[in-house]
């Protein structure tokens, strides 16, 4: 088995008196893909956050492509540069085209040449099918467009993982399904992903591992057939009858 | 659709809004037209009942007063007009700087007001606090009469290194004044201006061509600074001489000095708009969500490439049109010059209409005058905002 990409072990995060995070470990194998779900307000998201230090933890030890999160102001920058993050409310930068919006961190910290960073983005632009918006704002565009866009613009940096953090929760439904498309053609592309989701039918389909968060700590995990059909938890089940109720 | 038409024909006029809109603007319009005409109609008869001619004949009339200072060539045998012109340009230059300076100034403790350190960002929220609630007038009566004329005398002046003197008649400090090298040295100075704009434009070209626009600011100023440098050690003889301030009998010779009053109208202006603009510098930055900051820090751009790529060019849009909203204050306000006994517009306008009586003409101009300051601010400002607006469907 080869060398994990992502370690944390005995991960713990306060806010102010608030424990969030409660002594969380977990290895992510290179090219996994996992879903964390869980209620809201236990901790699945601050957890990914802390992946690229958006969230500071305080305990623990995380480890990311073999380099420790510490203080280290460099370190956290290599990391950064290697972890693309996918936000719920999409943060395009709204006074950029999106061909900017994708071009920025390739060029200004890849420091690449503007003709190869703006290639490579109507690449990726193809790939997320909205090449022809190029040169339009994110205001311009739908939901379901600009997180397509802020995917490409994580992808830009050619991320060794992807974070996506509730990526379809602000977006109408007839949006959501082209932005899972997308993610799903690049689970299938190999890429690591850790996604905190609730759309079951993408964990159904492509997660390799299920992660259920609670409290602050992980509750379960295993392969989506197990947890679907045969959780081990009380909570577990009690949480998945009320979301796949519906 | 005969139905509609017949219903909207129906409807008597006055339920008809359409009707209701037109005529509520018309007499909107007829109200504004009847008090006008009443005031001016009420004015002429006035005059006319005293015998009191409108006319501005009197800005030919000598003005036989001084005044304490001047940008231009000026005497009591000028006339009122010229009078007049001296208080403009003195309002124009201590609003100009005024301006400048409390912008620079606001951006400073505006930021530092949204520092993390606690002591930085304890001291601009006092700065902000204190100040703001200060009245403008009052402030300027107590910088005038509580500081700057009670410096010491001019035969006792206070001597900081430079050498700076500080009076109770002005701060007098070294000045250049042209030396024997200085015509050709000018024209090292026009190509050192010709050389920054080059490379001001090239390196605009790079950073089109890169995508990484370098620091413009920086480097073609510093373009300047090296070929005037240059210059300096190349061109024969003295281009600039120094000027040291000297004390000879009771006053200073040399140097360069500035008056009391405009130290006191120009600093006084300059700290109470500046804790308004660090409000509006803290606002629009923190109107920037902070979903722009993660998304920027998870692309792995640093702090100032977050501040200068992705929060600034936000926050200008907010900042922006509160900002035109302060300039105009500033330059309203400096007509409290009066307090500090500034020759400004609105203190030279008393004076001569105290002198021909001529008030309605002296305020009417003073209005303009005002009126021209701030339409041209606001256009410009207007413009500016216009540039930057951000693309919306």
């Amino acid at each position: 088995m080869s060398e994990p990409i992502i370690v944390c072990q005995d991960v713990h995060k306060w806010y102010g008196h608030f424990h969030a995070l409660r002594g969380v470990s977990m290895e992510v194998q290179k090219g996994e893909v996992i879903v964390i779900f869980g209620p809201s307000g236990s901790g699945k998201s601050t957890f990914i956050r802390t992946i690229n230090r958006l969230e500071e933890h305080q305990q623990g030890t995380i480890v990311v492509d073999g380099i420790e999160l510490s203080h280290d102001v460099r370190n956290i920058a290599a990391i950064r540069r290697e972890v693309g993050m996918v936000f719920q409310q999409f943060n395009l930068f709204p006074h950029l085209t999106v061909m900017q919006n994708i071009t920025l961190g390739p060029i200004q910290v890849r420091k690449w040449d503007k003709k190869k960073a703006e290639q490579i983005a109507m690449e990726l632009l193809t790939r997320v099918g909205i090449p022809e918006q190029a040169q339009k704002y994110p205001g311009q565009l739908s939901g379901g467009q600009q997180q397509r866009v802020a995917i490409a613009r994580a992808l830009a940096m050619q991320p060794k993982i992807m974070l996506f953090d509730e990526p379809t929760s602000a977006l109408d439904p007839e949006m959501i399904k082209e932005v899972l498309d997308v993610m799903t053609e690049l689970a299938k592309s190999g890429m690591t992903i850790l996604a905190v989701t609730h759309e079951m039918g993408f964990a159904r389909a492509v997660a390799d591992r299920m992660v259920f968060f609670d409290a602050g700590n992980i509750i379960e995990s295993g392969p989506p057939q197990q947890i679907f059909s045969n959780p081990q938890e009380e909570r577990t089940k009690l949480f998945l009858s009320q979301i796949l109720s519906h | 659709m005969t139905t509609t038409s017949s219903e909207q024909h129906a409807v008597p006029f006055w339920r008809d809004e359409r009707y209701l809109q037109v005529l509520a603007q018309i007499l909107v319009v007829a109200i504004i037209a009847g008090t006008l005409y009443y005031l001016a109609n009420n004015l002429v008869t006035a005059l006319a009942a005293q015998n009191i001619p409108i006319g501005f004949d009197f800005l030919r009339l000598t003005a036989g007063f001084d005044i304490g200072e001047s940008s231009i060539a000026y005497s009591r045998a000028s006339t009122n007009a010229q009078a007049l012109l001296v208080g403009v340009l003195n309002t124009l230059r201590v609003s100009f700087l005024g301006i400048i300076f409390s912008t620079i100034l606001g951006a400073i403790v505006g930021v530092a007001r949204l520092s993390n350190n606690w002591l930085v960002n304890k001291l601009a929220g006092i700065y902000v606090e204190i100040l703001r609630n200060i009245p403008l007038l009052v402030f300027l009566i107590f910088l005038y009469s509580a500081a700057f004329v009670k410096l010491p005398r001019i035969t006792e002046a206070l001597e900081l290194p430079g050498p700076i003197y500080l009076t109770n008649r002005g701060f007098f400090v070294p000045w250049a004044e042209p030396g024997d090298g200085w015509s050709t040295y000018r024209w090292v100075l026009w190509v050192g201006l010709l050389v920054a704009i080059v490379v001001a434009w090239v390196l605009r070209r790079q950073g089109q061509r890169t995508g990484r626009m370098p620091l413009i600011l920086l480097w073609a100023p510093l373009a300047f600074v090296v070929v005037a440098l240059l210059g300096w050690f190349i061109v024969p003889g003295q281009p600039l001489v120094s000027s040291i301030p000297v004390l000879e009998g009771r006053n200073f010779t040399g140097g360069n000095g500035l008056t009391p009053e405009f130290m006191a109208v120009l600093l006084g202006l300059v700290v109470y708009t500046s804790a308004f603009i660090a409000e509006v510098v803290r606002a629009g930055i923190q109107a920037v969500s902070k979903g722009q900051r993660e998304a920027a820090t998870a692309l792995g751009l640093s702090g100032f490439q977050t501040l200068r790529l992705v929060i600034l060019p936000q926050a200008q849009r907010v900042i922006i049109p509160p900002l035109t909203s302060q300039y105009l204050n500033l330059t309203k306000n400096s007509s409290l010059a009066v307090a500090a006994g500034y020759p400004d517009v609105y203190a030279i306008g008393r004076t001569i209409q105290n002198q021909s009586g001529r008030s309605i003409e002296i305020i009417a101009l003073m209005m303009i005058v005002y009126l021209a300051f701030s339409l041209g601010t606001s256009l410009f400002m207007n413009w500016y905002n216009k540039r930057i607006r951000l693309v919306e469907r």
